[in-house]
């Protein structure tokens, strides 16, 4: 604080709150739609307090047994799924990355820079631009409606690798030239000091990577047709069908509610380790 | 730092074992689909895809001469510039106000973060609910003001949804790099000024602001991605690329013509231009960004 304005002040805070709110709105919004009953929510205006079935909805989400147009679904296969797949990736993601920062750092071998700039240059390669022939070579692995198609081809990672190259980078030489005395070939050396030495690193991309893999709609979009294996992001979006009248909204918008709590959380219990993460794999 | 290690291990096998996963990933799932890409940009297919025959840059052409093709370039560019400047404006403002609080800023800034976290086809769905016609919320206020509000048949209103909703969803981000970037300013800087008689607007522009171009800039290029291919689930959820194709960005294009149109050259054409892009703004990155912008 430079010098004392309490205006200002006041205006700051002012501004903060209105921030806040006006960002929270859609979820309030949400949250209520998704505690009354479906001709509750279609009437205009909809009520702006939460309702009396928030119970009833949530369980009709979960277990299935909608009555409306569009899917049908249980959100809580769905959620499974969702959450299958966020570990998976970001698990993958980073044990992948863990190794071949390993190796690129702590071995010399012939083609060296060459898979460090293959790596580099997937960065120019996201789903997006290449959906039609990566959605090929999927369909020709017989990797279609499985966890394998849903997560292998998204586990590659060229910013944890950078992050986890960089890192390795700053480790002191000495380390390495004491395990040496003690006998330590490289496997030894990896597990049981570079891994435990990576600990924030790991929990930053953690953090990043599950919300990464729990949003993922395109590519679950393309590869999965039963609804049995539909994430919870890409269900939502087929309950929604025919006319706003018929959508049971009250029921997308407690999916919805769902949808937002484990990443949201993840982002809110973990936000050291989130904004670290952010910061990190933007250098 | 050092970009190399001096003390390394010695193996002819280890390191090739530990770097199998990702090169076997990055190979099947990355190189070969952008090979293929490219081949079949070159290449076209009947509709039963029993012959294929070269056809050099015709699918180029075609794109070019599309008028749909360069409508969907004009939308995707006045989206992604209305979403990087709307989106930097606004977490500008709110990351300026929680750098002077020092009472509450933790929490305001736990208040701020948590949109991230949401799924960009979640967000577009609360938005799709919020601003329906019949029973969205917020239509109905706009009514009550006596305004017309139908994003299914106006695309400007259609627009205007897309834009709030990525705008929302990407806040978050822009105001953790933005209040990041404000601290790191040197406090003495701003004490010098206040004692030379600078009020706090004037402050921020010929001090602040300037200091902060490197984020800005940095931020403006995270963005301009983030609309060009983050946003695919929100105009998908939300508008579905309409009414007609007034909301139907590059990204959109690209999977409606491969997978519900089958156009499958041009939807290849299509991803080598995106590809392109990508290409371009990585390398814009890398150079002023890594340079940082000079001041």
């Amino acid at each position: 604080m430079v010098e004392r304005r309490p205006w200002l002040d006041f205006l700051s805070h002012a501004i903060l709150i209105i921030g806040v709110l006006v960002i929270a709105f859609p979820v309030y919004i949400t949250f209520v739609a998704s505690t009354h009953t479906t001709q509750e929510v279609v009437q205009s205006p909809m009520p702006l307090l939460p309702g009396a079935h928030l119970w009833d909805n949530y369980r009709t989400a979960l277990l299935g047994g909608r009555e409306g147009t569009g899917s049908k679904a249980a959100v809580g296969g769905m959620m499974m799924v969702s959450l299958i797949t966020a570990l998976v990736i970001s698990l993958g993601k980073i044990a992948i990355s863990l190794l071949s920062a390993f190796a690129i750092v702590y071995f010399r071998f012939p083609a060296r820079m060459f898979f460090f700039w293959a790596i580099f240059v997937t960065l120019m390669l996201p789903v997006e631009v290449r959906i039609g022939p990566t959605y090929q070579v999927v369909a020709d692995l017989g990797m279609l409606n499985s966890y394998a198609g849903l997560t292998v081809p998204l586990i590659a990672s060229a910013t944890a690798t950078f992050l986890f190259r960089q890192f390795f980078l700053t480790v002191p030489d000495e380390l390495v030239e004491a395990a040496r005395v003690d006998g330590a070939g490289p496997l030894r050396f990896f597990k049981d000091i570079l891994v435990p030495l990576s600990r924030t690193s790991i929990a930053a991309l953690f953090v990043i990577q599950f919300i990464y893999g729990w949003n993922q709609y395109l590519w679950p979009l393309l590869v999965t047709t039963e609804e049995s294996m539909y994430p919870v992001v890409v269900g939502i979006k087929q309950m929604i069908s025919g006319g706003d009248a018929q959508t049971e909204w009250n029921i997308v918008m407690a999916t919805a509610m769902l949808a937002m709590l484990p990443p949201a959380l993840v982002v809110m219990l973990m936000q050291k380790w989130f904004v670290k993460g952010l910061v990190d794999t933007e250098k | 730092m050092a970009v190399e290690k001096r003390v390394v291990f010695k193996s002819a096998w280890l390191p090739w074992v530990l770097i199998a996963p990702q090169v076997a990933v990055i190979a099947i799932f990355f190189f070969w689909p952008a090979a293929q890409a490219l081949l079949q940009s070159v290449q076209q297919s009947d509709a039963f895809g029993t012959s294929v025959e070269f056809v050099g840059l015709e699918n180029f052409r075609n794109l070019w001469n599309d008028a749909s093709y360069l409508e969907s370039f004009k939308t995707t560019a006045v989206f992604s510039a209305l979403v990087a400047v709307l989106g930097l404006s606004l977490s500008l403002t709110l990351a300026i106000f929680a750098d002077r609080v020092v009472r509450g800023s933790g929490i305001y800034r736990t208040f701020l973060i948590w949109p991230y976290a949401v799924a960009p086809a979640v967000a577009g769905v609360l938005w799709l609910f919020m601003f329906a016609p019949s029973i969205g919320i917020v239509s109905y206020g706009i009514r009550q003001l006596g305004m017309g509000w139908d994003p299914l048949l106006n695309s400007n209103h259609a627009m205007a949804l897309i834009v709030m909703a990525a705008v929302w969803k990407q806040i978050s981000y822009n105001f953790l790099f933005f209040l990041a970037g404000l601290q790191s300013i040197p406090k003495s800087l701003i004490e010098a000024a206040a004692m030379d008689g600078a009020r706090p607007w004037r402050r921020f522009w010929t001090i602040q602001f300037p200091l902060l171009s490197p984020t800005t800039f940095f931020l403006l290029v995270i963005n301009i991605v983030y609309a060009f291919f983050d946003t695919f689930a929100i105009v998908d959820a939300a508008t579905k690329g309409g009414p007609g194709k007034d909301t139907a960005i590059l990204v959109y294009k690209v999977y409606f013509d491969g997978f519900k149109a089958m156009d499958l050259g041009g939807s290849a054409a299509q991803s080598v231009v995106l590809m392109v892009i990508v290409v371009a703004l990585t390398v814009v990155q890398f150079r002023f960004v890594e340079k940082k912008v000079n001041y």
